[in-house]
């Protein structure tokens, strides 16, 4: 089933410079894509747009349509507040809110009004689970997040979108900071989340695409280069930017 | 040449900083006898300030420092927060740009102005509208207020500033709206440079003499209420000193001391917690 679909979407910000244009793809639920590129290609703003973290910003334009399970993200039957608890975000630089681990899993469901004790607490264990992070820490729940490695911070901050019982997972470079480790015990969190959850998954490392995406997209200066199933993309690349790209013979 | 301006700066470094301890030890010079003489309990605990006939006691005015500083508290911490988070949280940067340095001029008014507005405009409308003299002190901690506003203000805008962006992010991407974002994220990792802010603050509406002695009346008695007149610390050496002389001097020097004790102390507290905020 088709759980997100972005048609003809194109973006600029003030003053009309353009990071977007024309792009179409479609995701599948429980299906993981991963987006590649060079930087400034557009890919992080891809993924602000599909939670509407651009709102914020003055003076952008857009272009096209987005929809979530069939119904478009920017029309006004859409609170942008519970689009972003249902499309949850992963930043490429892990910030925990300067609080305890307990409190950062539970900030997320406290603003969408879960109170009770017993509940906020089965929600914590549930993030912290699912994100491979539980048994690292459940014995240290009140000491500050800041304190966690670099590592844990970023399962941290899967685990505090977890929380929310979202439908779909953005997650913007998110072991870009990360040693192999690491990166590996994240990889491994995102295959298991797969079977519940609609992933997309930017990343500047191309075998990490390889290994975890169902289907890849190659974005460069703001145009969808190339999309695909990963292993017709790794294969049999249909652009030769896309071929040069994986195969290391970029710029 | 060089060298030169090299010895002249640390002359005239080490010069100022010898003239602050000159006046430090003149002033406990000359008020620490008489505290041991008369007893520092019978000083700050007596209530009887009555200089002719040799009772020296100042806790009235002890009680009508501390009173006004957490009336101007009351009225200038949640104006001036809010406006620092109204400047740096809902408004553009370009507003900020041009109204920081408006409000930070507004420090640089002198009391004595404040003061003059105080008497001509407030000190009537609350003997009109609420009753008593009018010089109280209510009127004290408003005028006070006010006038802390500017440093709680600049000083607020420069923390939540610092706040890192990604915090608001991260707070944001979890579906939080700006108002849950700044009251449950911002301001948390924001609280321990605006106790700085606060207590700064403080320190300006406990060392202002001027504005104080133009608007609180400076009747030596504690208040019944917020209408009632009172006197400071320093509205006391303010008022006193130019006539005095003998153990009346000295009594005041005394209370200059007990300030002197009192302002010190709210400054350690401030360096520690901006020191605790560095760590
Ligand atoms: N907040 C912003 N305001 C203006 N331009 C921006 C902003 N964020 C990104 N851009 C521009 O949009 C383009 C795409 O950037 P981005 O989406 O961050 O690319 P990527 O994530 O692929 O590195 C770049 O040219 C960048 O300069
Ligand atoms: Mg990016």
């Amino acid at each position: 089933m088709e759980k997100i679909r972005v048609k003809g979407f194109g973006f600029a910000y003030q003053g009309g410079s353009v990071a977007l244009e024309n792009i179409n793809l479609s995701v599948m639920r429980n299906e993981i894509l991963g987006i590649m590129g060079p930087a400034q290609s557009g890919k992080s703003t891809l993924l602000r747009c599909l939670n509407r973290m651009v709102d914020a910003l003055p003076g952008t334009s857009r272009k096209g349509s987005i929809t979530l399970d069939g119904a478009d993200i920017f029309s006004g039957e859409i609170d942008p507040d519970d689009l972003r608890r249902r499309v949850g975000m992963v930043f490429d630089v892990p910030v925990p809110l300067p609080r305890s681990i307990y409190e950062n899993v539970a900030y997320g469901p406290k603003l969408h009004g879960v109170r009770g004790r017993k509940k906020l607490d089965e929600l914590v264990e549930f993030g912290l689970r699912s994100a491979i992070l539980w048994d690292e820490v459940k014995d240290r729940l009140g000491t500050s997040a800041l304190r966690l490695s670099g590592g844990q911070q970023q399962r941290l901050c899967i685990a505090r979108t977890l929380a929310l019982d979202p439908e779909v997972i953005l997650l913007d470079e998110p072991c870009s900071g990360l040693d192999p480790i690491s990166t590996l015990k994240i990889e491994e969190a995102l295959s298991e989340l797969k079977s519940k959850y609609t992933i997309i998954i930017v990343t500047n490392n191309t075998k990490q695409a390889a290994r975890v995406s169902d289907k890849a997209a190659y974005f460069l200066m703001g145009e969808l280069v190339e999309y695909g199933r990963t292993k017709q993309i790794f294969t049999v690349p249909r652009d030769r930017r896309t071929d040069d790209y994986i195969s290391g013979r970029f710029g | 040449m060089e060298k030169l301006i090299e010895k002249g700066l640390l002359v005239i470094a080490y010069s100022s900083i010898a003239i602050l301890f000159i006046i430090t030890f003149f002033i406990f010079k000359e008020g620490l006898p008489f505290i041991f003489r008369e007893g520092l309990g019978t000083i700050l605990g007596g209530v009887e300030w009555r200089p002719t006939k040799g009772e020296f006691g100042i806790l009235p005015m002890v009680v009508g420092s501390l009173l006004v500083t957490g009336g101007a508290l009351v009225i200038g911490v949640p104006l001036g927060l809010s406006c620092a988070v109204f400047l740096v949280e809902f408004s553009k940067p370009k507003v900020r740009r041009i109204l920081k340095p408006a409000i930070e001029l507004l420090a640089g008014i002198p009391s004595v102005v404040y003061g003059f507005l105080g008497v001509i405009l407030l000190v009537p409308l609350i003997r009109v509208h609420l009753g008593g003299p009018g010089l109280s002190l209510l009127a004290g901690s408003i005028i006070l207020g006010i006038m802390i506003l500017p440093t709680i203000i600049s000083i607020s805008i420069d923390v939540l500033e610092a706040v890192p962006q990604s915090y608001r992010e991260g707070s944001i991407a979890l579906g939080a709206t700006t108002t849950q974002t700044v009251s449950m994220v911002v301001l948390k990792a924001a609280r321990s440079g605006i106790v700085t802010a606060v207590i700064l603050g403080m320190g300006r509406a406990i060392g202002e003499t001027m504005a104080v002695i133009m608007v609180t009346g400076n009747a030596v008695a504690f208040p019944g209420s917020i209408l009632d007149s009172i006197r400071t610390l320093t509205s006391n050496i303010g008022i006193e000193l130019a006539y005095a002389s003998g153990d009346h001097q000295e009594a005041l020097f005394a209370t200059g001391v007990v300030l002197f004790v009192m302002i010190m102390v709210l400054n350690l507290v401030a360096s520690m917690t901006r020191k605790k905020r560095i760590r």
